[in-house]
């Protein structure tokens, strides 16, 4: 893991009227890092996430994704992330190559890149046979991982992945994560919310989030030492409770 | 330009892949046009006419035998003078009377023409129509036979008189109002539907994270819809001078112009819906309650504007529809040019201008 850093957050404060979502919370992640961003939900994990990746502006302090600013250069940063939001968003009406080709092109490849794109994440997943079935008659787990397939298709420098996982069985979930490491190992930097502690496990580091602040941030190794828990539910718990 | 291309063949597909919205599309509008329009036409089979001839020779003779043996009409009966002709009308049970001019086959020797009067009840002005047409295809016919090898052609001119209702004032008033519901109903519900749908399914989301401009998204929705919309307007307008043979007195590239106009206002305000509506089903009862309600009742379609209270003639202001049927009424029926509906024409830009400021908007704040 290299210690360049690729998201770099400072102060980030989001307010809606008089209510603070997101109050001045400060981290870095670093290139090829698989970041964990944890929080009940209502914590303001997703409002923080929409400020990072451009679609909502911060009220106070300031972020750098892939060293653009989140507040002046949010069309620089949608070019050089991934993203996979928590309802799952591909076209049901459209078929698993028909949805790739789409995403592909807004994503501003080349046919020809599309085409060899469409061919290496159709053997990857192993859809030979399915390539051409409308995507909504596939079963969940396997439209999460297109999903996922998807959102790297321009091989973007970080992925965000807002609780990617949800509803999918625990196998799924394995592969699901096996991917993650994949991606994770060529360099792309992975920034997922999840509210499974067994997967806050699987990060380098973990954030996590309580009323809009971050309450704590280190690797899971070193938080469990820290509460003397053993596993990070219980870390997530203690902290929770405050 | 690429990923904005790729944007609208997604669109078109999510359009041919659901039978719903095809429905919607192609289907209602020639359900429509066809319902609301043979709704006023009685059917063209054994329509009674009465015949008064003034000539009574053997033309005439082989001209009424035609007639009569067509399955269109049956010679209710023989009148002998003018005057019975208001008789027969106001008896009720002749729709028309064929006015044989005398000396007709002396006429058509001497003078190689001779003249057929038909008087037409107008009370039903669609069937009026359709007769006159009628017969005079069958006297077209009759004469070209007749001319067939001779050197001499002759000419029976048809001529038409409509009784009770000469303006034909309200005759053709449902293709500009089915027009105006038809371009409504895609353009505006349709849009506000498909946008709101990607809101719902939050692939929305995953389009605003993408490089892809929020306008591109929006026009990128929208320009599908343009496309049908105008392909729908040719449908209407094809089957009208076609199946009901609606005259288009005026110029067709104006109406078409006009049209366009129309369905931007349209699209304008399916946008605005669906930046105010969170789900389909809130944006399709936006769309029929807010938009479909008043198209029908105060856009003039069917109630007429005038013999309103004088609180809806003001209400029927602000309806979009209202200003585009007196546009296409004009431009179809009385063949007006531009100078006669300017007004109305800069009153929807002006409509159309408000509804795309406030939804660009209201669309910004949703992004914050």
């Amino acid at each position: 893991m290299e210690d360049k850093k690729v998201i770099e957050v400072n102060g980030l404060t989001k307010m809606f009227g008089d209510f603070t979502a997101v109050s001045a919370i400060t981290f870095d992640v670093k290139k090829g890092e698989i970041f964990g961003f944890l929080g009940a939900n209502g914590a303001g994990k997703t409002t923080a996430m929409k400020m990072l990746i451009g679609i909502s502006k911060p009220t106070a302090g300031e972020a750098k994704v892939a060293g653009y600013d989140v507040a002046s250069e949010a069309e620089e940063i949608k070019k050089n992330i991934g993203y996979m939001s928590q309802k799952f968003a591909l076209y049901d009406d459209l078929t698993v190559k028909e949805n790739i080709t789409f995403f592909g092109g807004i994503y501003g490849l080349t046919r020809s890149q599309i085409k060899e794109k469409t061919n290496e994440l159709i053997e990857e997943l192993g859809l030979q046979d399915h390539k051409d079935k409308l995507v909504g008659s596939l079963p969940l787990g396997w439209k999460q991982k297109i999903s996922f397939s998807v959102s790297l298709l321009h091989d973007p420098k970080i992925v965000f992945l807002d609780e990617p996982t949800g509803g999918v069985d625990p196998i799924t979930r394995r592969q699901f994560w096996e991917m993650i490491y994949k991606s994770a190992d060529k360099g792309t930097t992975i920034f997922v919310t999840t509210h499974y502690m067994d997967e806050a496990e699987y990060c380098d580091r973990v954030s996590i989030m309580v009323n809009g602040k971050i309450e704590a941030l280190d690797s899971p190794k070193k938080l469990k030492e820290l509460h003397q828990a053993d596993t990070m539910n219980d870390v997530f718990l203690k902290l929770a409770r405050g | 330009m690429k990923r904005f291309r790729g944007f609208v063949i997604k669109e078109f597909y999510h359009i041919f892949r659901d039978k719903r919205s095809l429905f919607i599309l192609f289907g209602m509008p020639i359900a429509q046009i066809l319902l609301f329009g043979f709704a006023i036409t009685n059917e063209i089979n054994n329509v009674d006419i009465a015949v008064l001839d003034h000539s009574k020779d053997a033309t005439t003779k082989e001209i009424i035998n035609k007639i009569s043996a067509s399955s269109y009409f049956t010679i209710d009966q023989f009148i002998e003078r003018e005057a019975d002709i208001e008789t027969a009308f106001k008896q009720g049970k002749v729709k028309a009377v064929l006015n044989i001019e005398k000396d007709f086959s002396k006429k058509l020797i001497a003078e190689s023409k001779a003249e057929v009067l038909i008087i037409t009840d107008a009370t039903d002005p669609n069937t009026a129509n359709t007769i006159y047409n009628y017969v005079t295809a069958i006297l077209q016919n009759y004469q070209q036979g007749k001319n067939k090898g001779s050197n001499m052609p002759y000419q029976i001119t048809p001529r038409t008189r409509m009784v009770y209702n000469p303006e034909l004032k309200s005759v053709f008033m449902f293709v500009p109002g089915v027009m105006t519901i038809i371009l409504m109903l895609v353009s505006a519900m349709m849009t506000s539907i498909s946008i709101t749908r990607e809101k719902e399914l939050g692939t929305m989301e995953i389009l605003l994270v993408s490089p892809l401009k929020p306008f591109q998204v929006i026009v990128g929705k929208v320009v599908p819809y343009i496309f049908l919309s105008v392909i729908n307007a040719i449908i209407i307008v094809v089957l009208s001078i076609f199946v009901f043979k609606m005259p288009v007195e005026g110029s067709l590239f104006l109406l078409g112009l006009e049209s366009v106009l129309f369905i931007i206002t349209a699209l304008a305000l399916g946008i605005l819906i669906s930046t105010i509506a969170g789900t389909q089903q809130t944006a399709m009862m936006i769309s029929l309650m807010g938009l479909m309600l008043p198209v029908i009742l105060l856009s003039g379609f069917i109630f007429p504007v005038a013999s309103m209270p004088y609180i809806l003639q003001l209400i029927s202001n602000i309806v979009p529809a209202k200003w585009f049927i007196i546009i296409i009424k004009g431009i179809m029926l009385k063949g007006v040019g531009l100078q006669f509906i300017w007004k109305e024409t800069l009153i929807l830009l002006g409509m159309t201008v408000f509804f795309i400021g406030l939804s660009v908007k209201k669309y910004k704040i949703r992004l914050e």
